[in-house]
């Protein structure tokens, strides 16, 4: 450190160019940044235009491997199906491709839908309970929140246990069951198709809900309480309070709730994988990757999955970077 | 993050504290705890249920029912979780990776973060956006080169490889956070120990890192949780099962007794508890930090 502490008795000189030190202070973090996290993210730019098999050195299309076009790994993620409507009655395994990447495309759709608006709602709902005094508050809030420590493992175990199909062992179904409903109409959760999606769905909201509760009742905490007095002075009801004053106070709070809320959808990885795998018709794109670089070793291929993943999330990311920016320079 | 604690509780938005000797009001209130309780309890019956699961055996649950009166409450499960299901060697990977990392990445977003607040100069802002976008990267985007950088370095299926990514990828959520604490710190104390001959080192090391502890704390906490229940990364660098930290060895467990739900319910509470003390004993901080991020 003698060095820097020379640097500052020579401070005086305007004409220094450069100050090192802020560089010095970064050197470690930044080389570490760069190589796992920065250059990676590229990497898999790269990748994407490979075959990778996770072994052998990865052979570019277009260029090592002449017979295919550069975009081979994306032509085959955005028109599968083409060639093989032709042939599917000859030859049905010809292109018949392991995962539908459409499934995956319209379940994290789903999953967006139902993210940015029931937890976002049930949340504010009970900050709004729960932020004026009550007796018990803090025991009713704790039981909304604890899910949110429990890993996604956990999480996925105990509900596929919830959602298990057997009349006499789980949960809801012997509910059901013991209610009158016939064996035979009981619901399959996650072994049923149409079902198994929401079901899993349903299990992250679980979980989401506590943490946008918590998010709500710090933005409620931050609210100005003469701007609340000066609304009720006026004659407002409660509902003209929360419309017109809270929820207009909150929005700042509530946009980065959306952000968090999309970001988390597209990151949905852990409970698809622990509960059904993807199979029964809950592909997403994170598990769509994984299966296809990790279990089929056709890693080029998941690279491209991840890029078109990477695609989507840019924009939101954009978004809240341009959000934070504008507050950088209002300061 | 200060405002949050400075600004004065609003304390009773919809509900007035007067006192209401209403006979209405009476049961308002009264409908409202009953509803908030019916609602309270439906939301933890999942884990009610698995913790009454995993006190049960299996031979009860399938003779009985799963709403059926347990005919014994034995901790047995937790003992054959624990030993012959190797939760206990997996909760120790846990650790091993856990610990490390977040002394890791607390110790180099302090850094950066020091000189992202406290100079001024050309790369400052996009370096912090650059780890600003960094949190919200999907993992899949780094897999398949941090698996290959991983295997080429000799990491792979080492819990090296987990601290080192745990800590670079973490380090853009702290460095945020530690970033805009500092940003608060007023600048005229540094000035001033400057002006006494303190090297920036110094100001460092014995001005602004303790000043930053509750925040740190609060960031430690809240790591901590995610750290330990990560599972991706767990699959994708870690192949050897004694390795495995306490997610990944959940999975395995719930393949290797398919149907044993007393088991894999007694595994996974085993798996959760070093969170839930987390969350406990140190709740004040695990909530704090869960808002440093959204509140700026």
């Amino acid at each position: 450190m003698a060095t820097l502490a020379q640097y500052d008795s020579k401070e005086k000189d305007k004409k220094r160019p450069i100050n090192w030190t802020p560089y010095l202070f970064l050197a470690i973090p930044l080389l570490i940044y760069f190589v796992w996290i920065i250059a990676p993210t590229f990497y898999t730019f790269y990748l994407s235009f490979t075959n990778w098999d996770g072994i052998e050195t990865p052979e570019v299309y277009g260029i090592d491997i002449d017979s295919r076009s550069l975009f081979y790994n994306y032509e085959r993620l955005l028109r599968p199906n083409e060639d093989f409507q032709l042939f599917s009655q000859e030859e049905p395994e010809l292109f018949k491709f392991d995962r539908d990447f459409e499934e995956a495309i319209s379940n994290n759709i789903r999953w967006l839908l139902i993210f940015i608006t029931v937890p976002t709602t049930a949340g504010l709902g009970l900050a709004m309970v729960f932020n004026s005094e009550m007796r018990g508050g803090r025991w009713f809030k704790i039981s909304f929140y604890a899910p949110l420590v429990l890993s996604f493992p956990v999480i996925g175990l105990i509900w596929a246990w919830v959602y298990n199909p057997n009349p006499n062992l789980g949960l809801i179904n012997s509910l059901l069951s013991s209610a009158g409903v016939p064996d035979k109409s009981l619901p399959g959760w996650l072994s049923e198709p149409e079902l198994a999606i929401y079901s899993i769905i349903f299990a992250a909201v679980w979980r989401q809900v506590g943490y946008v509760m918590i998010l709500y009742l710090a933005g409620l905490k931050n609210i100005d309480p003469t701007l609340v007095d000066a609304a009720q002075v006026d004659g407002a009801n409660r509902w003209q309070l929360f419309r017109s004053v809270i929820l207009p106070l909150l929005a700042p709070v509530t946009t980065i709730i959306i952000v968090i809320s999309i970001i988390d959808s597209l990151r949905s990885f852990d409970l698809v994988q622990v509960m059904t795998r993807g199979n029964n018709g809950t592909e997403v794109l994170a598990n769509y990757m994984y299966i296809e670089a990790f279990n089929n070793y056709k890693m080029g291929f998941g690279a491209s999955i991840a890029v078109f993943l990477f695609a989507i999330s840019l924009v939101f990311i954009g978004f809240y970077l341009y959000r934070t920016y504008k507050e950088e320079i209002e300061y | 993050m200060s405002n949050v604690a400075s600004k004065q509780s609003l304390g009773t938005i919809g509900v007035s504290p007067q006192a209401n000797n209403d006979f209405r009001k009476q049961v308002s209130t009264f409908s409202k705890y009953a509803f908030l309780i019916v609602l309270t309890i439906l939301w933890l019956v999942p884990m009610i249920a698995a913790v009454i699961t995993s006190l049960r055996t299996m031979a009860d649950i399938n003779a009985n029912g799963f709403w059926s009166i347990p005919a014994e409450i034995s901790f047995g499960n937790f003992e054959r979780a624990w030993n012959q299901a190797n939760v206990s060697a997996y909760l120790g990977n846990s650790f091993l990776i856990t610990i490390p990392s977040l002394f890791f990445m607390l110790l180099l977003s302090s850094l950066s973060s020091f000189a992202l607040a406290r100079y001024k100069f050309r790369w400052n802002l996009p370096l912090y956006f650059m780890f600003v976008a960094g949190t919200m990267l999907p993992f899949q985007i780094l897999l398949l080169p941090v698996f290959r950088l991983a295997n080429s370095l000799g990491l792979y299926d080492t819990h090296w490889a987990l601290i080192i990514i745990h800590t670079a990828f973490q380090m853009g959520f702290c460095t945020f956070v530690l970033r805009n604490f500092m940003k608060g710190v007023p600048s005229e104390i540094f000035e001033a120990a400057k002006v006494d001959g303190a090297s920036e080192f110094r100001q460092y090391w014995q001005m602004m890192l303790p000043l930053s502890l509750p925040s740190m704390a609060a960031l430690a906490t809240l790591e901590f949780t995610w750290v330990f229940n990560d599972y991706l990364w767990a699959l994708v660098l870690i192949r050897s099962d004694s390795l495995k930290p306490v997610t990944a060895g959940l999975s395995t467990l719930q393949g290797q007794f398919v149907s044993d739900w007393t088991l894999i319910t007694a595994g996974a509470i085993l798996a959760t508890l070093p969170t839930i003390f987390v969350f406990v004993f140190l709740q004040r901080y695990f909530i704090q930090g869960l808002t440093l991020g959204s509140n700026k």
